[in-house]
């Protein structure tokens, strides 16, 4: 079984990578994509459905008249496959989350246990939740389809250092971990870490988008034509903010009553509990400066951004760095 | 709250002053405290306060882990001083800390005392008459015409809307009638957000007083327990072995009862990590019931009247028996510090008093006994690699070097109960005699002056942590008003809709109006709308 979870994370890895070249390709070549912008250029002026043909084929418009440009197939077939790549990359996303999702059951059989238990399998499971998240809302948001060229940038990178650095063999939980405050407490931190992370990308890309508006054309902001409006984005990172807050505060609650029965105290200022801390009154901040009218959304996007920072500190920096009485990550 | 209670003097110190300072310097203050209550320093006091915990985690703190600091001492002899001067090590005791989270609370009770009282206002007051016109509203469906005579229609509606669907309370609805015949409907609903919302708020300040109660009236002592009925421990400040006493508690109000460790049960894995552990004792004591055989572990400590026993740790205590050149024995029973997973332990065997001439009574302090240790509960095929491979006792060896001399336990200064004094080592009072010993159990070493060391056996030990917060019920409490606050807070919706009935030019019917307007941010109003337009 550990075996096959290993296997599953692979292919895992792999589709989600497909998914990445997929909405990439649609990305570039898309009908609001560069090498689309660059074939319209000569032609501004022209017809709509020159303009559409011009998009997608990047073939001289003259060459057709203007009245079938539409309906030719070879314009139908080249206007078609930015799209299919799209659709492809979502597949390849359903995909991936399939068999991430196969990984972790399967890790969770072979221990026969809940499979968050270590490091390794935390950031497995918050990941999962991220792709879950992020296929809710493409369901009801289709024409967010773009961004999920950073959610499967964000799986392949999460995946891949829990898959080199992170991993671990199979083992029993150590006897203080061995409570249903487990499944609880970190059960409810996984899932908000999953949505904090859908959150934090809308909120960069809404930054990306805000920028871009404003007239800048350098690198991040270069990426703004391709991405929602700013403010759906900014819209659908509130909510998912104001979804994961109090699963978070949850989080934290539970791990406290947790702590009393573990350690005798419900709050010590281990290194973990400062960053779970700093990282409330963070996304806190960010929900009240979203609530006051005088503060601008792009700041409050920042704090999101600024928020999630705080997460990754308290996931690989505490992890990693700073010993504490949350070291279950059992990574060397 | 300082600033709630130190802003009055400034009033009362206003009159014997000429009336334009004493006015101004009012003016300052209410200046000052409008600042305060801002969203804007509220958030600045938010984020000072994420940034002003960050040293607490990146530091070591004497609160966490008291060894790490004194080792940061050692490391970093330069720096260390100064930030302790500033309170670095201490932060979430420190001034500048609590000068953060006060004020913020400050303005926290500022923000929410005025909306306190506008919300209570406003749960009393009717939804407000429907504005002239409705078609300027964001939310607006033109007259239909309706069966029912205007007011019996608005009567009808304001049923509709108070039995409404789904959760939560319906719609606060009242119908008016006006001079010219036409009735309005006005109703509102999604209070429920701004009751969240302040019982949020309310509820952070509920926590901060569980906390600054269970600081008062909390205390704990920790205790390092050995099996056995002659090493029971009886809960008073002199048998713990570290304590910290809440400012409003004495050393007479911990509760008494006794403790006795009779049995601990491990079971490992073939890797050596630990699977389960649980300790079994017995407890007695005028303030707690007696019990025999009680287990608790991690995760499940033993609840006492008035105070709990955590399990936080474990190890082995070599029992040795020493006899010396006189022939008298004496039996130490010596806790080890576990040093690695696998439970490899050092400690110190002393014998102060060994080598005292019974015909004279008289001690000679350069014939004390000490033997260093080092015990492997599962001593590899090389034992000299001096760490044990299994963490149960599967093939137990004490490795011990003897030592001879001044132990320098005189001079009254406080040393580690695990190793010999270094002072003593490098001044020559205290030398080492012969070679390392590996000793089985049962076995023996015969030092040059026909004294001997045996090694009888481990007793199991356990860290036991013993603790009480008797404000634990106030936090706990506190925290899920705050959870529901926060939900009702961030699901709930303001809105109002209204209703203009007015007579038909067909009797016995009616035109019926409607206009809606979502107070907060609520994206779903439009459809809410439509669907109650659609079953009026």
């Amino acid at each position: 079984m550990a075996v096959l979870s290993d296997q599953l994370l692979v292919v895992a890895i792999l589709s989600y990578l497909v998914a990445m070249v997929c909405h990439a390709a649609e990305y570039a070549f898309g009908n609001r994509g560069r090498v689309a912008r660059a074939a319209v250029r000569p032609a501004r002026d022209a017809a709509p459905a020159a303009r559409e043909l011009a998009v997608v084929g990047a073939r001289p418009v003259t060459d057709l008249p203007p009245s079938s440009s539409s309906a030719s197939p070879a314009g139908a077939r080249t206007r078609d496959w930015p799209q299919l790549a799209g659709r492809a990359a979502v597949l390849a996303m359903v995909v991936g989350a399939l068999a991430h999702l196969g990984s972790l059951v399967t890790r969770g059989v072979a221990a026969d246990r809940v499979p968050w238990g270590n490091m390794y399998e935390f950031v497995l499971s918050a990941a999962f939740v991220g792709s879950v998240a992020w296929l809710v809302v493409l369901a009801r948001r289709p024409g967010l389809r773009h961004l999920g060229l950073f959610v499967a940038l964000a799986q392949v990178v999460l995946l891949g250092v829990a898959g080199m650095v992170l991993v671990t063999p199979v083992v029993p939980l150590e006897p203080a971990l061995n409570s249903y405050w487990l499944k609880v407490h970190v059960t409810a931190a996984v899932l908000a870490s999953g949505t904090f992370l859908v959150g934090f990308v809308a909120a960069a890309m809404h930054l990306v988008r805000a920028g871009y508006e404003q007239g800048r054309r350098s690198f991040p902001y270069s990426l703004g034509p391709r991405v929602p409006g700013a403010e759906a984005l900014e819209r659908l990172s509130f909510r998912l903010h104001a979804f994961a807050f109090p699963i978070w505060t949850f989080a934290v609650i539970a791990g406290a009553i947790w702590a009393e029965a573990a350690w005798g105290r419900y709050w010590g200022w281990d290194p973990k509990e400062t960053w779970a801390f700093i990282s409330w009154v963070v996304y806190a901040g960010y929900l009240h400066a979203r609530a006051t009218p005088s503060v601008k959304r792009s700041t409050a996007a920042w704090i999101a951004v600024l928020g999630w920072a705080t997460m990754m500190m308290n996931l690989f920096g505490v992890n990693l760095f700073i010993s504490g009485l949350h070291s279950y990550a059992g990574v060397n | 709250m300082s600033t709630v209670e130190t802003r009055p003097p400034v009033a009362a110190e206003a009159p014997p002053r000429p009336p334009g300072p004493g006015r101004r310097l009012l003016a300052l203050g209410r200046n000052w405290w409008r600042q305060l209550t801002s969203m804007r320093t509220a958030l600045v006091l938010l984020f000072l306060l994420a940034v002003a915990a960050v040293p607490g985690s990146v530091l070591p703190q004497r609160s966490v882990n008291i060894e790490q600091v004194n080792r940061y001492f050692v490391d970093h002899p330069d720096l260390a001083p100064v930030l302790d001067r500033l309170r670095a090590f201490d932060v979430f005791a420190s001034p500048w800390f609590a000068a953060i989270y006060l004020l913020l609370f400050t303005s926290l009770v500022g923000c929410i005392v005025p909306r306190l009282r506008d919300h209570l206002r406003a749960m009393r007051q009717l939804p407000p008459d429907a504005p002239r016109r409705l078609d300027r509203l964001p939310q607006h469906a033109a007259a239909v015409q309706h069966d029912g005579a205007a007011v019996q229609t608005a009567e009808r509606l304001r049923g509709l809307l108070r039995r409404h669907q789904g959760l939560g309370p319906g719609w606060r609805a009242v119908v008016r009638t006006h001079d010219d015949g036409t009735a309005t409907v006005s109703a509102e609903k999604g209070y429920l957000k701004e009751t969240g919302n302040l019982l949020f708020h309310v509820s952070l300040i509920g926590v901060l007083v569980g906390v600054a109660f269970g600081s008062w009236y909390g205390w704990h002592g920790n205790r390092l327990l050995v099996a056995g009925a002659d090493t029971a421990f009886c809960n008073s400040l002199q048998q713990h072995h570290e304590y910290g006493l809440g400012a409003r508690v004495g050393a007479g109000d911990l509760p008494r009862f006794c403790l006795e460790l009779t049995d601990f049960r491990t079971t490992y894995l073939d890797s050596g990590q630990a699977e389960a552990y649980s300790a079994v004792a017995s407890v007695s004591g005028p303030d707690t019931p007696a019990r025999d055989a009680v287990e608790f572990s991690v995760n499940h400590p033993l609840r006492l009247p008035g105070a709990n026993v955590y399990l936080l740790g474990h190890g082995y205590a070599p029992v040795l028996k020493y006899t010396d050149r006189y022939g008298q024995s004496q039996t130490a029973v010596v806790p080890f510090l576990v040093s690695d997973s696998m439970l490899t332990s050092e400690g110190v065997a002393a014998f102060p008093d060994a080598n005292v001439d019974p015909a004279t009574g008289q001690r000679d302090p350069l014939r004390q006994v000490a033997f260093q240790g080092l015990y492997l509960p599962t001593t590899p095929e090389d034992p000299t690699v001096g760490r044990s491979v299994f963490p149960a006792e599967r093939n137990p060896g004490l490795l011990l070097w003897a030592y001879r001399g001044d132990l320098g336990m005189d001079a009254g200064i406080p040393t580690s109960v695990y190793r010999l004094n270094q002072g003593q080592l490098d001044a020559g009072r205290l030398t080492r005699v012969g070679d390392m010993k590996l000793l089985r159990v049962g076995g023996s070493m015969v030092l040059d002056d026909g004294t001997k060391v045996e090694f009888l056996g481990t007793r199991p030990y356990v860290n036991l942590s013993v603790r009480h917060d008797p404000a634990q019920p106030v936090v706990l409490g506190s925290v899920a008003l705050l959870l529901a606050g926060l939900m009702l807070s961030l699901t709930g919706k303001r809105r109002r809709i209204w209703f203009r009935v007015s007579e038909s030019t067909t009797p016995g019917s009616s035109m019926v109006e409607a206009g809606g307007l979502a107070r907060t941010d609520h994206p779903g109003f439009a459809e809410e709308f439509r669907s109650i337009v659609g079953k009026a």
